[in-house]
């Protein structure tokens, strides 16, 4: 089995993975990174999005070895060293931007690739760029106000 | 999905020498081909990534000619082509989701030619030349169906060229569901007239409309195309549209690409 190896928030690594192993799951099952979920494993709902080489991707339609040698970030590098959370994933906490939680990972790292090209998104620049991460629970509002909230912006709607 | 040997060559020249081995297939960006694998509705034995070739990667302009290599992905050509081709910039920076652009390419996207995807409608509204390891192919000839293309088996799409037109919008509507187009319209005013290419609505795949073209290039207006459709015979009917309604999408779509064009 190949090797690889990835810097993986920040630490590098390595794993042993088959050719048709998926990043998703080299980083769950090999790494025992859980945070990144799987829902659909068909690239449609964006629960697994993490970053290669600092662009979102789903690690579901992506092959390991082809992250052989890159950075990846996922949702456990996401909080402070000191385990307070970052400003998006506290934003999320305050404006309800989550319910049962299991697509939270896939839009915390899809509003961080959003915040990091474009800083002060408009809502519907928000909505668009999440178009391809799908949750059963909000209704999204929550999940808009929360990354409105963390561009440091006021949300249209304030949640209750 | 069933296990393959994995290559990750640097040159076209590589590849071509992978790709010559017994059931090898290109990977792309993997966003049509790896759940196709998973469904096992592909196994192939070798898979020759193409994302690692230098020379495939990026967006250049030569004279009045913008080339893209065919490994470059769509998020790559919606910032680089921006200010070079806006009308196909735009057309990337709308596939799909920010993830998909961020794998998928261009090469992929014109090997897999799927009836409702986007770029098979730039690539023959502008009249395209698709360069591969071996010979170019205009996108006339290239297109030959759903999912059929001109290319042999083992052929790379090393990079494909646009010829620049005056302008050019690409009006899509989406299909909410899978994120592609239920149909979409390229529409590309040149100095020899106005081509038209429509993607999703036909059982053909893209086609150039060109009734609508005849009309353009006479007088390139709204009211050149008054209340024309298309042609019913050839549309799909599925759950998402029935044929005259997807009939009706293409006169709808092609003249509000007129209107944005300006
Ligand atoms: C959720 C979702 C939404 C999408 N929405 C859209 C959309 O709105 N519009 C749209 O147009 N597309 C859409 N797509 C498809 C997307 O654009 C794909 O990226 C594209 O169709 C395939 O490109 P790829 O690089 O991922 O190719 P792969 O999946 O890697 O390969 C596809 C096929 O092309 C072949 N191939 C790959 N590269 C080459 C090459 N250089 N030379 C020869 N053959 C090659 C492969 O062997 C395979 O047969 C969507 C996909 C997903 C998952
Ligand atoms: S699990 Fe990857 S997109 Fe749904
Ligand atoms: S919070 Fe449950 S799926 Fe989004």
């Amino acid at each position: 089995m190949p090797t690889i190896t990835m810097n993986v928030n920040g630490t590098a690594v390595s794993a042993n993975v088959e050719n048709r192993t998926v990043l998703s799951a080299a980083l769950r099952e090999e790494l025992g990174l859980t945070g990144t979920h799987i829902g659909c494993d068909t690239s449609q709902c964006g629960a697994c999005v993490v970053h290669v080489n600092g662009k979102a991707v789903k690690a579901c339609t992506m092959f390991a070895v082809e992250a052989n040698g890159a950075d990846v970030d996922t949702i456990e590098g996401q909080a402070h060293v000191d385990g307070s959370l970052n400003v998006i994933q506290q934003a999320f906490q305050d404006h309800h931007g989550l319910q049962c939680g299991f697509c939270t990972p896939g839009m915390i790292m899809s509003a961080a690739a959003l915040l990091k090209e474009n800083p002060k998104p408009t809502e519907a620049e928000v909505r668009d760029y999440l178009e391809g991460n799908i949750c059963r629970c909000t209704g999204y509002q929550g999940i808009v106000n929360a990354i409105m909230a963390a561009s440091g912006q006021t949300p249209a709607i304030a949640a209750e | 999905m069933y296990n393959f040997e994995f290559a990750k060559p640097k040159t076209v020249e590589e590849a071509a020498s992978a790709m010559a081995a017994e059931g090898a297939q290109a990977l792309g960006g993997g966003q049509t081909l790896l759940p196709t694998m998973k469904q096992r509705l592909a196994s192939p034995e070798v898979l020759v990534s193409m994302t690692g070739i230098e020379s495939m990667v990026g967006v250049a302009v030569r004279g009045d000619t913008l080339t893209i290599g065919g490994a470059t992905t769509h998020a790559q050509v919606a910032a680089d082509a921006a200010d070079l081709y806006p009308g196909l910039a735009a057309l990337a920076a709308n596939i799909g989701d920010p993830a998909v652009r961020n794998r998928g390419t261009i090469g992929g996207s014109l090997a897999n030619n799927d009836p409702a995807a986007c770029y098979p409608a730039g690539a023959l509204g502008s009249g395209a030349t698709i360069t591969t390891n071996t010979r170019d192919i205009a996108a006339d000839d290239y297109f030959q169906g759903m999912f059929e293309t001109a290319l042999d088996e083992d052929e790379i799409i090393t990079s494909v060229s646009f010829p620049i037109p005056e302008k050019a919008n690409y009006q899509k509507f989406d299909q909410p569901a899978s994120r592609f187009a239920l149909v979409g319209v390229f529409v590309a005013k040149t100095a020899d007239g106005v081509r038209v290419a429509v993607t999703g609505a036909s059982n053909e795949g893209v086609y150039r409309w060109t009734e609508a073209e005849t009309a353009l290039s006479a007088s390139f207006s709204e009211g050149a195309l008054e209340s024309m459709s298309g042609n019913l015979d050839d549309m799909i009917a599925d759950l998402h549209g029935s044929a005259s309604y997807r009939a009706h999408l293409v006169g709808v779509l092609t003249r509000r690409a007129v209107a944005a064009c300006g």
